[in-house]
């Protein structure tokens, strides 16, 4: 097979060069700085710096706090695009304008502005207090920062499906005799689950590297709320550049499964849709 | 489009000539607290100099976490002067990058320290929990707040001056540091990035019962936040803070702002100068000033991390970098 | 139609009533811990001591330095990342090369990493002590810690945006339209601005609308490389910190207010789109259903 498929558009070689040479200059040369930099450890060292106690506490509370919040936003998402989709209600194009948002307003300031509701004496924390609930300063403030910062994603890709789907499917399943659950299980729900899984990891990935809006909410406390891009600023602390890029180089590689991971989900759909067209 | 690109164009062009037609131009990069004290020293400042030679000076200010800033100017920040809040932070302009002489403190008086300040303890009003020294941090029930020693200063003075002054009990020894360090620590339920966020954690968001935090920052509390919330508790025994300052020899001597540069400095070793920083209750060297407003600053017995650590690089290697009693502490849990 | 749709679905395919209420409070509740009360903290603590303070921290020369500053830089940025997410979009999207899902998730990357990464990258690069730092000192070129360094870091977070939004839009589009005009004779260019822009405008629109938002407020990466000289590379959210970290509460989320009214102001913008849209693709249909 060729590199190209032959085609009659004009304009490949310019775009796709130009893509190229601004893709490797903005990206690619700056992201490879950083593992040039790495290299100059040995794999014993890189694997002390990566792999210490404290690093893999970080790592656990980092993706696991990751998880949490995709998860929610999972389930949440599809709730809130299922009512805006399906749903008649006053205000509902302002709540769905507000989807948006997180995009928008600068993580530090969606950091202060959530510790400053569910500290033990803001507007939410102090209905919390009194029933053992702390949010902010503990691990779970870092739970509803990241969910902040992920709620647009799982929203905004499975509203268009839902938007799509065909009314005639669900009549067939009521007309077959399935309850309201049972086609929203059978039918429903599987048709939703691409965007769904795209969105969770898009959410996940985004939440990962989050940094601002964290570093207001956490304590910050070593093995308990120390995220790992807190770390790599502790690294730097010390002028342990070289300590910053190991980790960075991890979290680098990680990302990039990741993103593979939703693309692959996306053509895997791609593909799925386009055969049953 | 057009108009928008020729807007910017303008406004381009109006900062640059802006920036040609002032005097020459001085970046002093500094730490996120001293902003008050050099709002109020640069006008001075600037005033002192141009009666004396007739140029006017435009002094910019930069401030950030220390060591944050430190590696800016390491990382090619032109910063002419450089007033940092512990030694260590000037040292790695040295170590890293050769900007200045390793000798670098020896260049001003008093080891390039113009003034000092101290660790105290804030207390909520009425001191409800009856905290009077550092031993009373590691009670049960009493929760503690202070910057992340890890990355910055104002919490790596905190943990130091905990450490020595355990180190200096009857019978106390480095093993018995470890574990009263390691006790206070235990009732930390928030270390924050920086100075500043820990009192607002403090003081807004109303966590924990007592602050560790700089003495002159007790007073900049007081006027952002009112006098009646908090006291100020003076312990037995405290460290000396020592914010140094120098001028960044490789900066100045590629921009020709030597002259200046070393005049702001040595302005701050003034009568005026003092007393600016007096009244910002940094504590200053000129004893004529420090006499003066000997009513703001009461007498603490003090010691330095010269004489109790062994020096800063020592007390940096052993406590704070990976793997140091910081670490250790957290590693055991 | 559409109401005979709805009445059509509530026969056969409705849930009942409290369900699809108490679906609709749940989903309300979750956005109101999550979106709406964030917001209005936001305005509640920058108007806590009134007007004339919120106004007098807008207008003070440093709050109006940063404002220009981020202003330039995303004057810069957008521009940047506009051409790219076209022509990116145009060799992904209507051509069939090897390598396609790689380049894709290159692309994407930027949106993953950590903002503290994506700054620390340039300074490894152009940094006194990076790859290039000396010779730039050499040559008295200032990148970090000025503004070529601010709009980098920005073109860095916001890269994907606009390809991201294109790339799936063109290709549900096909190459049919294209083809035809090709045949009848167009031009590469004439193809491009009568055929494919008209197309893809509203995406395109969209894509600038969530690359432009992002610009302004990114935070973590452009306080790496800015330096934090006030008045002189402070972008908004820097100048928000730093008037956070002097306790002026009132002016802090005064600024950062501008930032969370741009953030509406861009999902009116993006609401207007959406309704164009629409109203472009209703028009069509019934042009088409009129032949």
């Amino acid at each position: 097979m060729k590199f190209k498929q032959a085609s009659v558009l004009p304009g490949f070689n310019l775009a796709f060069g130009y893509t190229i040479v601004y893709l490797s200059l903005i990206v690619l040369l700056p992201l490879s700085a950083l593992v040039i930099k790495t290299s100059s450890l040995s794999w014993a060292q890189f694997w002390d710096v990566v792999s210490d106690d404290r690093v893999l506490a970080s790592y656990k509370l980092t993706f696991g706090a990751s998880l949490l919040a995709a998860g929610l936003n999972l389930v949440f998402g599809l709730l809130v695009a299922w009512v805006l989709v399906r749903y008649q209600f006053w205000g509902k194009r302002f709540i769905d304008a507000l989807v948006d948002l997180p995009f928008a307003l600068p993580t530090a300031v969606a950091g202060i502005a959530l510790t400053t509701l569910y500290a033990p004496n803001g507007l939410i924390g102090q209905y919390l207090a009194p029933l053992g609930i702390q949010v902010a300063f503990k691990p779970l403030g870092i739970v509803v920062a990241l969910t902040f910062i992920g709620l647009p994603f799982v929203v905004r890709t499975v509203q268009p499906v839902l938007q799509d789907l065909e009314a005639e499917l669900e009549e067939a399943a009521a007309c077959l005799g399935a309850s309201r659950w049972q086609t929203f299980c059978k039918v429903i729900f599987p048709a939703a689950m691409p965007a769904l899984l795209t969105g969770f990891t898009l959410a996940f990935a985004r939440a990962v590297g989050e940094y601002g809006s964290v570093i207001f909410i956490a304590g910050n406390i070593p093995f308990e709320s120390e995220i790992v891009p807190l770390l790599i600023i502790g690294k730097l602390e010390q002028y342990d550049y070289v300590g910053a890029t190991a980790i960075a180089t991890v979290m680098l590689a990680i990302s990039f499964a990741l993103i593979l991971v939703i693309n692959t989900i996306q053509w895997w759909h791609s593909r799925r849709h386009g055969m049953r067209k | 489009m057009t108009r928008f690109t020729r807007l910017i164009a303008a406004t381009l062009a109006t900062s640059l000539s802006a920036a040609a037609l002032a005097g020459p131009e001085l970046l002093n990069v500094s730490y996120d607290v001293m902003r008050d004290f050099y709002k109020d020293l640069n006008p001075a400042f600037v005033k002192t100099y141009q009666t004396k030679t007739g140029e006017t000076l435009v002094i910019q200010q930069s401030h950030g976490g220390s060591g944050k800033q430190a590696r800016s100017v390491i990382d090619g920040l032109q910063a002419d002067v450089i007033t940092m809040n512990m030694p260590p932070d000037i040292d790695a302009l040295h170590d890293k990058a050769k900007l200045i002489p390793e000798n670098w403190a020896s260049r001003l008086p008093n080891n390039s320290l113009p003034f000092t300040s101290l660790q105290v303890l804030i207390v909520r009003k009425g001191n409800p929990k009856q905290i009077k020294d550092w031993s009373d941090l590691v009670k049960p029930g009493v929760q503690v707040v202070m910057p992340n020693p890890k990355v910055t200063g104002n919490g790596r003075y905190s943990y130091l001056a905990a450490w020595g002054f355990a180190l200096k009990q009857p019978g106390g020894n480095e093993q018995k540091a470890r574990e009263f360090v390691g006790a206070l620590l235990k009732n930390v339920p928030v270390l924050d990035g920086g100075g500043r966020a820990a009192t607002t954690t403090f003081m807004q968001r109303g966590i924990g019962d007592v602050l560790l935090t700089f003495e002159n920052e007790a007073e900049m509390i007081a006027r952002e936040f009112g006098r009646g919330g908090f006291e100020v508790i003076y312990p037995s025994l405290s460290v000396r803070a020592e914010p140094p300052v120098t001028i960044v020899d490789k900066v100045v001597d590629k921009k020709g702002t030597r002259k200046q540069a070393e005049d702001y400095l040595k302005f701050l070793w003034t009568p005026a100068a003092q007393e600016i920083a007096a009244q910002n209750y940094l504590r200053p060297q000129d004893p004529a000033v420090l006499k003066k407003y000997a009513s703001q600053f009461p007498a603490v017995k003090l010691f330095t991390v010269d004489e109790v650590f062994g020096g800063w690089r020592n007390a940096q290697k052993t406590h704070f970098d990976d793997g140091g009693s910081f670490d250790q502490v957290y590693a055991k849990k | 139609m559409h109401s005979m749709q709805a009445t059509q679905r509530s026969v056969a395919t409705d849930e009942p009533r409290w369900v699809r209420w108490s679906l609709i409070a749940l989903a309300l509740a979750f956005l109101g811990f999550f979106l709406v009360l964030p917001l209005f903290s936001v305005f509640a603590e920058a108007l806590r001591k009134g007007w004339a303070l919120y106004v007098e921290a807008l207008i003070e020369p440093d709050a109006i330095a940063a404002i220009q500053l981020t202003l330039i830089v995303t004057a810069i940025a957008l521009p940047l990342n506009l051409v790219f997410g076209v022509a990116a979009a145009w060799a992904i999207a209507k051509f069939d090369f090897k390598g396609k899902s790689l380049l894709i998730t290159l692309i994407d990357l930027p949106f993953s990493v950590s903002p503290v990464v994506a700054g620390l990258i340039y300074v490894l690069l152009f940094g006194a002590q990076g790859w290039w730092g000396a010779w730039l000192m050499e040559h008295d070129i200032k990148i970090i810690f000025a503004v070529p360094g601010i709009v980098l870091a920005t073109v860095f977070v916001t890269f994907p945006f606009v390809a991201r939004e294109l790339i799936p839009l063109m290709e549900a589009q096909g190459t049919e339209e294209e083809q035809a005009a090709m045949v009848l004779g167009a031009s590469g260019w004439q193809l491009f601005w009568k055929v494919t822009l008209p197309n893809i405008k509203w995406g395109l629109l969209y894509g600038v609308i969530l690359c432009n938002a992002r610009a302004m407020g990114e935070f973590g990466a452009v306080s790496v490389v800015s330096g934090h000289i006030r008045g002189m590379t402070n972008t908004i959210p820097l100048h928000v910190e730093i008037l956070y970290n002097e306790y002026n509460f009132v002016a802090a989320f005064a600024v950062a207010s501008i930032l969370a009214l741009l953030a509406l102001v861009t999902l009116a913008a993006k609401s207007w789109v959406e309704w164009q849209a629409d109203r472009q693709r209703a028009l069509d249909a019934r042009m088409a259903t009129d032949q």
